[in-house]
């Protein structure tokens, strides 16, 4: 039924249009409203300069950190078996339906000024690189999981039968087969990280030039009412975001033909 | 060595220290702050807590979050759904940008979503002033907010649905109407069952998004107490008032329906489905 | 009445699926289209049943114009090769769905589904799921669900092509005796010549989207149309450029006759009754000669021998 397949369509593509383009497209256009001359003096201004290279230092970071911890910690929950592994495993989506805020007063708790156990981090770079840890830890840990699960035992009995040992196994056999899965998470993990805001705001205590990131930056902008500077230092991001997801995208594609 | 007993799992010693590394991990980053806000919450009895998120303040919250949940979470399904159906079974010019554009929302941040909106729908935004003078204030009112709460829980339904309308095929759907059903007989009885797990994971994440968004809700809600407050605003709120009770209390809440829906997930996750 | 394909021509892309094809399907017959696979058959049988629609051409069905109309309005019972059960409902469910949709009352699709069911031996697992039947009981309800609506005519896609061989077997003479029952027009599509020989009353043979032949299992057999036919319904030797020649229309002897050719014997493979002599000629080619194993111990044959053979029978087809 063509008329059938054009109103559906029609719909996805408005509803899509309504919700999402139209606004990106509206920030796009504040942010060169003055010409591409103000949006350059917004873009390095001294402020956003140093939100923004704090957030793709801190975001850097958060991807090495998580492409060790993640793959272990799949590595774990996939080949280890202990009581209580059901838990550990659930608990490992806690980040992504815990609402941001609670998450940076969950980690103030532990790691602020009144912090039981003596560690005070509070308003400092680390402080930002904790919550981006918290939010960001399942990403890499859900995408490679199933891709241990899946991976053929057999390999690896091949290669013990040909004299590799545990180690070299990894390298060589499991490894590889965890690249396109580990790329895909971390990758995500980094856009989460360069747009992150709510849990942030709390911990970092926001001070500019050492602790501020961008997407606080912005919302320091809007609240001072400068939203052709929030327009530009926010177009930076979303170029991030919309390279991450072609990258992420053609990886997919790499990914699929990889394999088989 | 044997051969088979150089299996990759490594020898048991370095077995249960790589374990340990990784619950460590765990517990350090997620476990003890999370089990910390709850002792912090409750230290001082439940009836403070209780008297926290019992305030008229404090209930308009948690029923603007709910009403921000009961509208774009049944939103976002619909047009998930048919955004999936759209991007899976049609063939059309233009399709991959459509299937790029849906994952924009889980990678911009919350604070560039908010301004989006103040753009388009604030007093000198694109269609605001138009919608003022008709007395439609979109920013700062729950108008706004639902849209940002919209926005950033777009893609849940869509991305869950999709794969496993693929895995189903269209067989079943091309069955169904040799045997005379029309295209909406052919979506309700046949196609909408087989894709019914894929929807119901969807809306749990949509749901746990809706719940908690931050940065989008903020920007555009003006943060009005007692009248666009959502609960993860108020913690912010009452946090920096130094009202510590009433931040954990308000926290407190919004973990309990985020462990409710971490159960769910674990309950519809796909490796569950049987049939 | 029955079912006719006129002028059907179908493109995928570069890719010509049908050319131009016509097609007559007598009423209440069974019949295959047969061809190799890329021959156009299944995209054939989607055209007439609605699931695709046809670039130009007609298709009629009990003198009724269908060309254009959808699926759902063609009365057509369709098989798919992959069953296209619905996993999400009982066995019960699936065959009454036609009903359901047209509204019948409840009773009446309660009595039919019933004696469905029964005709097709699936009356004790009413309250299965699609998951709880084997592959050739899965098909054997997608065949009672087509047939609950009682659809004018019956077109099925490579209906035992996932199945296993001995089930398949079974499956073909089982879809004869149906036939012989409902007595409903029917289309099958399959790649496999025994298949289409041993279960059709009329056979198509297509090959690169057009028709090659149209006639009875013995027919096509007997008398190929062209080179193509001879070769796709059953085994041939090549004698010469343009001679074709069935294995058991060769003839062995131990002496030289009239137009008798020398020649050795490589192998000989026993198929039970019958005996495959593989042959090398004098002029090197390679021929094989089916014989019964009587006359294979009347003449004492034995691999390394020299023996003199010669056509009974052969067709010759000028390229």
């Amino acid at each position: 039924m063509p008329s059938g397949q054009l109103f559906t369509r029609g719909l996805a593509v408005a509803w899509l249009s309504v919700i999402v383009l139209i606004p990106l497209a509206a920030v796009v256009a504040r942010s060169t409203e003055d010409g591409l001359g103000a949006f350059w003096t917004s873009v390095t201004n001294p402020q956003a300069v140093a939100a923004l290279k704090l957030t793709l230092l801190v975001s850097v970071v958060v991807v090495l950190v998580n492409a060790v911890t993640g793959t272990l910690i799949a590595w774990v929950l996939v080949r280890d078996d202990f009581r209580g592994k059901s838990v550990v495993n659930s608990i490992i989506d806690l980040p992504f339906a815990l609402p941001t805020i609670v998450a940076g007063l969950t980690l103030l708790a532990l790691y602020g000024s009144k912090s039981p156990v003596g560690i005070n981090v509070a308003y400092t770079q680390v402080a930002v690189l904790l919550a981006l840890l918290f939010v960001t830890l399942p990403f890499v840990v859900r995408a490679v999981q199933p891709v241990l699960l899946e991976l053929d035992r057999d390999m690896e009995e091949a290669a013990a039968s040909l004299g590799a040992g545990g180690l070299t196994t990894f390298r060589r056999i499991i490894f590889p087969n965890l690249v396109p899965a580990l790329l895909a998470g971390t990758a995500l993990g980094f856009a989460r990280s360069v747009g992150e805001f709510g849990s942030i705001v709390l911990i970092s205590g926001n001070i500019p030039f050492d602790t501020e990131v961008a997407s606080v930056f912005i919302f320091g902008q809007i609240e001072t009412d400068n939203v052709t500077g929030a327009a530009a230092v926010s177009v930076v991001l979303l170029a991030i975001s919309v390279l991450l997801l072609t990258g992420i995208a053609a990886l997919g594609r790499w990914g699929a033909k990889h394999e088989r | 060595m044997s051969a088979s007993a150089a299996v990759a799992t490594p020898g048991r010693p370095s077995r249960i220290g790589l374990r340990l590394v990784a619950l460590g991990y765990l517990a350090l980053l997620l476990a003890l702050p999370v089990g910390l806000v709850f002792y912090r919450t409750f230290e001082s009895g439940v009836a403070p807590v209780w008297e926290a998120v019992t305030t008229p303040e404090a209930m308009h919250a948690f029923y603007l979050t709910c009403v921000m949940v009961a509208i774009a979470v049944p939103a976002n399904t619909v047009f998930g759904v048919v955004c999936a159906i759209v991007l899976v079974r049609h063939r059309f010019r233009g399709k991959n940008v459509v299937n790029a554009l849906i994952d924009l929302p889980f990678a911009i941040s919350p604070v560039v979503i908010g301004l989006a909106l103040l753009l388009v729908y604030g007093r000198e935004g694109w269609f605001g002033g138009w919608l003022l003078d008709h007395g439609i204030q979109v920013i700062f009112s729950p108008v706004g907010m639902v849209l940002a709460t919209i926005f950033v829980s777009l893609p849940f339904v869509v991305r869950e649905v999709m794969p496993v309308l693929r895995e189903v095929g269209d067989e079943q759907e091309q069955a169904a109407s040799t045997l005379g059903a029309n295209g909406w007989q052919t979506f309700w009885r046949v196609t909408l069952p087989a894709i019914r797990w894929g929807v119901g994971y969807g809306v749990v994440l949509a749901t746990a998004r809706a719940l908690g968004e931050f940065g989008a809700v903020s920007v555009v809600s003006g943060k009005l107490v007692g009248r666009t407050e959502t609960l993860p605003l108020q913690v912010e709120e009452r946090f920096q008032r130094f009202d510590l009770t009433g931040a954990y209390s308000a926290a407190v809440v919004l973990a309990l329906m985020a462990l409710v829906v971490v159960l769910s997930m674990n309950l519809l996750k796909p490796k569950d489905r049987k049939v | 009445m029955g079912i006719s394909a006129h002028d059907v021509t179908k493109r995928f892309g570069d890719f010509q699926a049908l050319d131009r094809v016509s097609v007559d399907v007598p009423d209440g017959s069974l019949t295959a289209l047969l061809g190799p696979s890329g021959s156009g058959k299944s995209t054939l049988l989607r055209i007439i049943s609605g699931l695709d629609q046809p670039d130009s051409g007609s298709v009629v069905i009990a003198g009724r114009d269908v060309t254009g109309l959808p699926a759902q309005k063609r009365g057509v019972g369709f098989v798919f090769q992959h069953y296209a059960a619905f996993k999400h409902m009982t066995v019960e469910q699936n065959v009454a769905f036609g009903l359901k949709i047209r509204k019948r009352p409840k009773d009446q699709i309660r009595a039919r589904v019933h004696e469905l069911l029964g005709l097709v031996q699936l009356g004790g697992l009413a309250g299965r799921y699609p998951s709880q039947l084997s592959g050739g009981q899965r098909q054997r309800m997608a065949l009672a669900r087509a047939l609950a609506v009682e659809p004018e005519v019956l077109l099925l896609d490579e209906p035992f092509g996932a199945l296993d061989a001995r089930v398949r077997k079974d499956l073909r003479q089982w879809l004869r005796e149906l036939h012989e029952q409902v007595h409903v027009t029917t289309i099958f599509v399959t790649h496999d010549q025994e298949e289409a020989m041993e279960v059709a009353q009329q056979i198509v043979v297509m090959n690169e989207g057009r028709v090659e032949q149209v006639g009875g299992p013995r027919d096509l057999y007997e008398h190929p149309a062209n080179r193509f036919v001879m070769g796709f319904v059953g085994p041939v030797n090549h004698l010469g450029d343009d001679e074709l020649v069935r294995p058991h229309d060769i003839e062995v002897m131990r002496e030289p006759a009239d137009t008798t050719t020398r020649a050795m014997i490589e192998r000989i493979v026993h198929l039970g009754f019958e005996v495959r002599v593989e042959l090398l000629l004098d002029d090197g080619r390679q021929v094989q000669a089916q014989i019964t194993r009587e006359q294979a111990e009347d003449l004492g044959l034995q691999a390394g021998q020299l023996v003199f053979v010669r056509p009974s029978r052969s067709m010759v087809f000028t390229s």
